[in-house]
């Protein structure tokens, strides 16, 4: 009987299905969504210059959520970035218009001193013990107020306008090397970001097909092959749908090049990477995880300075993006940044979670911010709305896992 | 005398385990009856569906208690009756004091549902008086010594006004002092019509105080006992709770000792949290290349603190003594220095301490030594999937395969996962606790020819296991561990239940 059930049999497709519902699941309802206020704004939301601005809108956010999908996965919480947000943004905009630092070095030392705060707050969490709930909510009330007696009320700005571009930049197109300029010297199309999203969606593509080959060969888990071609076009249209509209606009975002390739990077840590399987393990069952030889005081600790380093550039970009440094800068974000964990499908109890998720679920969050703020909906009905929503999919989440 | 309790035909099963057959127990009022058996024989199990911890419907048989039946759907209803049970570990809040424990759920109110603390403290006072114990009704729990608190749940018990008490390894915990308080008080209930039933492996206890005797073995009822009639000993109730043929339930192997790998020497441990309390006091222990050694003792003698002790300081404080592979001094300071060493700790409790359940078997195999399957801290996806694939086939890991989450596994399966695990990691010497704990007979075998291929391959292996028969079936050495000390040390060739038990009550100065 026992030959029966151990036997390699591939995996049917039903079962595959089963197994990975959840993550087709929001990426459909992401789109779905998107269709929904593409209608409902009469085509405003996938109008290029909103594109643009969701995309700068959501990209610390995004960012934010990555540090946040290992800090939750590794068994804790972050409630200070909204506030390591401010601080940063505060202290760069101080030493840049007071101090006149030029901003290169600026850059450089806020991200020190982002990881640095993330590093003061991992080592109260991982060898201090107390819970991390604790640690940052003191966090958030200390570096909220600091920032607040730093700038005293005042705008801090404006800024170089190198430093602005981390923000409100574009690449650079063929144009600004004279080539292909319009005749009447009028913005026109960007090439170089129609031919980025060309390239990057074949790379997307060709690469995605030889891991399932190899894996296939391996005799891995792989989807189905209708699955794996529908995925794949979907995601290759989304590519270049998405670089089209960008480029009737001006070109690509600089920071949608920083967010991508940080996408990229904690994609690769998370799942191929032994500090990214362990955080995972540690997560699941710490217990465990300490008895196979993790250091788990360790790692808690680098999971809060590479929150607090995320959260530094973030407080970059965010002041950036305002051309000032303010007092409120990042306020609540810490919310926006959690919640989009677990709409991704984050476990609030640590050890599960993808960086995929994360991104729709930020995405998610941005999209209907976006979408209700175009349709003129308050700000205040616009939180009653997120707040269900947030339930929502984890009811799902939950009721759905509870079934199987 | 009338009978007060009569279970009949009593049979329980777990999915996969029939941990109750027929059972059938009989309890005169007031008397001190005793139920023996070894670990797993039941016993507690018994309890729980006497006391509505399992509820009517899941178990067969009848429980007679006053003369009528009860059909018991929760606690609360054997409460009602008088029925108490005081469980092993101890169900006290630390951060309360006796009163608010003494009353908890049971509180004095009004019927708006507040408290009248004068009322229970008036009368926590004279529980207190009742039990013996001179201590503030005030005092918070987490400050008593666990004597004391095992009082302060007898006064609990009292304050429910107890007609049956049962008690589960009562005095396991206790030093001589408290336990024979505690023996005296048991006595002195019976003149006030308060009926005991106790658990114990401390046979000398049980041959002084009980009335009768139940014995237990393999969830079936061997005999009743009536210790007013006939005088016993502690090896008459030994030879009938171990009394079990030994079967080819064991592979066999062909023993080839090699040159002495690993030694420690009067390794000495604290507990975690009470500072200066030895848990563990001068243990030498070694084993040679091939050699399986076992280590023999009740529930509480200190061998899981000791494996862990050793196994990287992952138990107790002020760890002093000398750790030896191949002669060479090892430093065990960290879990990471010691499974670099070449040590492996199959842990007791394999969900909470052996498996990430959240992840898939081929992560939960690789996780001790991820080096293994990566390049500078790079994973290699397929030489991971093979090495799963290769322990999955190797110990006949059933699973859809290897990307099946181990929450979804068998306990067998789970076991042989976590197995799996250290044999990935490459240690010299292999530490199991309880390795075959909760699962089938089946994968018991398994499990076993997986060790005696271990020490064939020239590692040494120490197994930690309450049920003696495996130790015998498995071991080429044995030693007796009690109360943090190895008591004895005996060839496996001439062991028996007999003499194992026999060194552990000694202990208890008792001659066998």
């Amino acid at each position: 009987m026992s030959q029966k059930s151990n036997s390699q049999a591939a995996p049917s497709n039903a079962s595959y299905w089963r197994n990975h519902l959840r993550d087709y699941g929001m990426l459909a309802s992401l789109l779905l969504i998107m269709g929904f206020f593409e209608i409902v704004t009469g085509g405003v939301l996938l109008d290029p210059v909103n594109i643009t601005n969701l995309i700068l809108q959501n990209s610390y956010i995004v960012i934010m959520a990555l540090g946040m999908l290992l800090v939750i996965v590794g068994g804790n919480i972050d409630l200070s970035v909204g506030s390591i947000v401010g601080f940063v943004g505060a202290i760069a905009a101080s030493l840049m218009v007071y101090q006149k630092i030029p901003y290169v070095p600026v850059i450089v030392l806020s991200l020190v001193l982002g990881g640095i705060i993330g590093a003061a707050q991992g080592y109260f969490v991982a060898y201090a013990k107390i819970p991390a709930f604790i640690v940052t909510l003191a966090g958030m009330l200390i570096f909220r107020g600091l920032t607040g007696n730093l700038l005293l009320g005042q705008f801090v700005g404006p800024f170089a306008k190198g430093f602005q571009s981390i923000s409100a930049g574009f690449i650079p197109d063929f144009r600004d090397f004279g080539l292909f300029v319009a005749a009447d010297g009028q913005d026109q199309f960007y090439w170089l970001t129609m031919l980025i999203g060309i390239i990057g969606a074949a790379l997307l593509v060709l690469v995605s097909a030889r891991k399932r080959m190899r894996d296939a060969a391996a005799a891995m888990d792989v989807e189905p092959v209708a699955l794996f071609i529908g995925k794949n076009v979907i995601f290759a249209l989304l590519v270049l749908g998405g670089t089209y509209l960008l480029a009737w606009r001006k070109g690509l975002p600089n920071v949608l090049v920083i967010m991508g390739a940080l996408v990229l990077l904690y994609t690769f840590i998370t799942t191929r990477t032994t500090i990214g399987r362990r955080v995972y393990a540690m997560g699941g069952n710490r217990l465990a995880a300490e008895l196979s030889g993790v250091r788990v005081e360790r790692l808690t600790f680098l999971t809060f300075v590479n929150m607090g380093v995320l959260a530094g550039l973030a407080g970059l970009i965010v002041a950036a993006r305002l051309n000032s440094a303010t007092p409120s800068a990042g306020n609540s974000f810490e919310l926006d940044v959690i919640a989009a964990c677990f709409i991704g499908g984050v476990s609030a109890s640590g050890g599960v979670g993808k960086v995929m998720g994360v991104v729709i679920g930020a995405f998610f969050m941005g999209v209907m911010n976006n979408g209700m703020s175009i349709l003129g909906i308050g700000i205040f009905w616009q939180q009653v709305v997120k707040g269900i929503v947030l339930l929502a999919a984890v009811y799902v989440d939950l009721s759905q896992k509870s079934k199987r | 005398m009338s009978t007060i309790l009569e279970m009949r035909g009593i049979s329980k099963s777990f999915p996969g385990v029939k941990a109750l057959r027929d059972v059938n127990l009989s309890v005169e009022r007031g008397e001190i009856h005793a139920i023996c058996g070894e670990n797993g024989a039941g016993k507690s199990t018994l309890m729980k569906v006497l006391s509505g911890v399992y509820p009517h419907g899941t178990y067969e048989g009848d429980i007679i208690y006053e003369g009528e039946e009860r059909r018991f759907a929760r606690i609360a209803d054997s409460e009602h009756l008088g029925i108490i049970i005081i469980h092993q570990e101890l169900a006290l809040v630390p951060l309360l004091s006796i009163a608010e424990n003494i009353f908890l759920g049971n509180e004095t109110s009004n019927k708006f549902g507040v408290i009248d603390w004068n009322e229970a403290i008036a009368r926590t006072r004279d529980l207190l008086a009742k039990v013996g114990l001179r201590e503030s009704p005030n005092a918070l729990i987490t400050n008593l010594g666990i004597g004391k608190q095992q009082l302060v749940e007898i006064a609990k018990a009292l304050a429910k006004k107890v007609k049956l008490l049962i008690l589960d390894e009562p005095t396991a915990s206790l030093n001589e002092t408290d336990s024979a308080a505690l023996l005296k008080l048991l006595v002195g209930f019976k003149s006030q019509g308060i009926t005991s039933i106790i658990i114990s492996h401390k046979l000398n206890e049980i041959a002084q105080i009980s009335d009768s005797i139940t014995i237990l073995r393999d969830g079936a009822t061997v005999e009743t006992i009536d210790c007013r009639t006939e005088t016993i000993s502690e090896n008459r109730i030994v030879k009938s709770m171990v009394g079990r043929e030994m079967s080819d339930r064991y592979p066999p192997r062909s023993v080839e000792i090699g040159a002495r790998l690993f030694e420690i020497r009067d390794w000495r441990v604290d507990h975690p949290f009470h500072a200066g309390r030895e848990v563990i006091k001068g243990v030498n222990l070694h084993v040679s290349r091939g050699e399986v050694v076992g280590i023999a003792g009740l529930m509480g003698a200190g061998r899981t603190e000791l494996a862990m002790s050793v196994f990287g300081r992952a138990y107790g404080r002020n760890i002093r003594g000398e750790a030896f592979l191949d002669g060479k001094p090892l430093d065990l300071s960290s879990i990471q220095r010691a499974i670099r060493a070449g040590l492996a700790y199959v842990t007791e409790d394999r969900k909470s301490l052996g498996l990430v359940l959240t992840e898939d078997i081929k992560n939960n195999v690789t996780l001790a030594n991820l080096p293994g399957i990566a390049r500078r801290g790079v994973i290699d996806n397929h030489a991971e999937t093979r090495v799963a694939q290769r322990y999955r086939e190797m110990l006949n890991i059933r699973s859809s395969g290897i990307f099946q989450k181990t929450i979804n596994l068998s306990g067998g399966n789970q076991q042989k996962v976590v197995l799996s695990k250290w044999l990935f990691a490459g240690p010299q010497v292999l530490i199991l606790d309880e390795p075959t704990r909760g699962i089938d007979v089946g994968a018991k075998y398994e499990i076993y020819s997986i060790i005696n291929d271990l020490a064939a391959a020239g590692k040494g292996v120490i197994v930690i296991s309450s049920e003696m028969p495996e130790l015998l079936g498995t071991c080429d050495r044995i030693y007796v561990m009690n109360e943090g000390r190895f008591v004895d040390e005996m060839p496996a060739a001439g062991a028996s239940q007999e003499k194992i038990m026999a060194s552990i009550m000694r202990q208890y100065g008792v001659a066998a």
